[in-house]
């Protein structure tokens, strides 16, 4: 049984521009799969369709036509799919307030973890993602965005999913902070079996975490296979230089409508 | 364990972890917390004066001390289930935390009932100060006093206010800032018909025909009926089963709501980090 399938996965938002709406398309009937165990790397620039797609994974999204499965059970079966998936997101999210402990222990429960299980876990993993002892309890807002986003790790992997969804999860961090991240991604994988879409924007970072690697653009999956097979099939030396092929444009240019301004 | 016991155990362990949640927010935000506890209070002795200016005899003004008294606590604690229930939803838009927490295996109804269980525990404590500060400022005796029916209507009564609670948590989900004003409008509508500071009878009779569904009005009628004349859970029941009908229809009527702002919102990407 395949991790994930998708198929002919579509989604749509609708964008108003005064009194005028219009629908616009976020995903375009896009179809893949994944192994148990295996990473990918869904590459594309801001508005391209990655977030959309990790939403609709995470049950966070209705699907206008497709389908999804998850180990396979329909993204429609919430309860189940929620318990095999979790997720990192670029934005950390957290109430700011809260220690880091606190925002990991009521999450924790909400998947069935008891105050004991969840009390001897949450220190062993905020020690395996490098986070200091000493501030366990001090409040979210007073760690750097690295940081946080080690926290943002600890949280999805104290769940243990089976599937793990990456946002961006290291967009915006600090060369060392990005190291210890893609560290601990490796760590995963070879530890948990986790399966693992990772969305990003960085072409080194797809490179080397994952086997296979996707360019979606305008919400289509122009292609999914391995860094060497997606240079060979452009006839090109670098994944820059495919993205272009493949896209008709570099990689450093932004769409102008970023998906935020599609869904709000 | 069977599938069912399984499923039940997590369902009490994740609502134990909204409860946890809502409290590590209460603790983490004490200041706030202080801060609103004395503007209640004031708000509270700004009506409660008004018995003073009266110009009643004792007797009547220690009455009339103790109606609007009640409905001031009353409208509190309704208050403040209605505003951990919606503005908790708004936080979590504001927070991004909504996401995560949408994506948990945890069912709705769990979800909501949680929140407002810790809302009636958190209302409950809050109330029970207000009124205990505010009785001992103006030396009230309330000797023939049944607080054990006046709890025992609160608590009915505080089923309807979590379903209402529920219809107006859906409002954030959708927009968090005009969502949480809608939630005031709601409240002000019940503020007005339900008879917290005047007798219903007051009113015109079209507000009259609405404050018959609206839930704090049996609620005040019966709780100023047990702590002004000892009224027993038998001498009240005429309030006591309105309140089961409206709680029996309130819950479901607020989790199908909710459900249905929840599809909209998956359906048009309203999940998403706000603010």
């Amino acid at each position: 049984m395949n991790a994930v399938e998708v198929h002919n996965l579509r989604k749509e938002f609708v964008r108003k521009d005064g009194r005028k709406r219009t629908r616009v398309a976020a995903l375009r009937g896009i179809t893949f799969e994944m192994a148990r165990g295996e990473c990918i790397a869904i590459l594309g620039q801001n508005g391209s369709g990655k977030s959309t797609l990790v939403r609709l994974l995470s049950t966070l999204l209705l699907p206008d036509g497709g389908t999804a499965r998850i180990f396979g059970h329909d993204i429609g079966e919430t309860r189940a799919v929620r318990t095999m998936v979790n997720r990192v997101s670029v934005e950390a999210s957290f109430f700011k307030k809260m220690s880091a402990t606190e925002n990991l222990a009521y999450a924790a429960r909400f998947y069935g973890l008891t105050p004991r299980e969840t009390r001897e876990r949450i220190p062993v993993i905020l020690d395996r993602v490098g986070f200091p002892v000493s501030r366990r309890t001090h409040a979210m807002e007073n760690l750097s965005r690295g940081t946080q986003q080690k926290v943002a790790l600890a949280r999805a992997l104290l769940t243990s999913p089976v599937l793990l969804l990456l946002d961006e999860p290291t967009t915006g961090l600090d060369p060392r902070s990005k190291l210890e991240v893609q560290d601990f991604i490796r760590e995963v994988r070879a530890v948990h079996d986790t399966t693992i879409l990772l969305c990003t924007h960085d072409l080194a970072e797809a490179e080397i975490l994952a086997e296979r690697i996707g360019i979606l653009d305008d919400g289509q999956l122009l292609c999914l296979e391995s860094a060497d097979e997606i240079k060979e099939r452009y006839g090109v030396e670098t994944l820059e230089e495919a993205f272009f092929a493949a896209a008709g444009r570099t990689f450093e240019d932004e769409r102008e409508e970023e998906e935020e301004e599609v869904t709000a | 364990m069977t599938a069912i016991a399984a499923r039940a155990r997590h369902e009490l362990i994740g609502l134990l972890g909204v409860v946890e949640r809502n409290w590590y927010l209460v603790k983490r935000y004490a200041m706030w917390e202080l801060a609103f506890f004395v503007w209640t209070i004031a708000n509270t002795l700004s009506i409660v004066f008004i018995s003073k200016a009266a110009g009643l005899p004792p007797a009547q003004e220690e009455r009339l001390t103790t109606v609007l008294l009640i409905g001031a606590v009353i409208w509190a604690y309704l208050g403040i289930i209605f505003e951990i229930l919606t503005e908790t939803v708004a936080w979590e838009r504001w927070e991004g935390t909504i996401e995560y927490t949408f994506m948990a295996p945890l069912s709705r109804p769990v979800h909501l009932i949680g929140m407002g269980l810790f809302a009636i525990a958190y209302g409950l404590v809050r109330a029970t100060l207000i009124f205990a500060v505010v009785a001992a400022m103006f030396g009230l005796h309330m000797p023939d006093a049944n607080f054990a029916t006046a709890l025992i209507l609160l608590g009915i009564a505080s089923i309807s206010f979590i379903g209402i609670g529920m219809m107006t948590a859906v409002l954030p989900l959708i927009s968090p800032e005009k969502g949480t004003q809608l939630g005031f409008m709601a409240q002000g509508i019940m503020l007005v018909v339900s008879g917290v500071y005047y007798p219903v009878s007051v009113l015109p009779q079209w507000m009259q025909w609405i404050s018959t569904i609206s839930p704090a009005t049996y609620a005040l009628r019966g709780i100023r009926a047990a702590i002004l004349e000892g009224a027993t859970p038998a001498d009240v029941w005429g309030d006591i089963w309105p309140l089961i009908l409206i709680g029996v229809v309130a819950i479901p009527l607020g989790l199908w709501v909710f459900r249905r702002g929840e599809q909209y919102a998956k359906r048009h990407g309203k999940l998403k980090r706000s603010g």
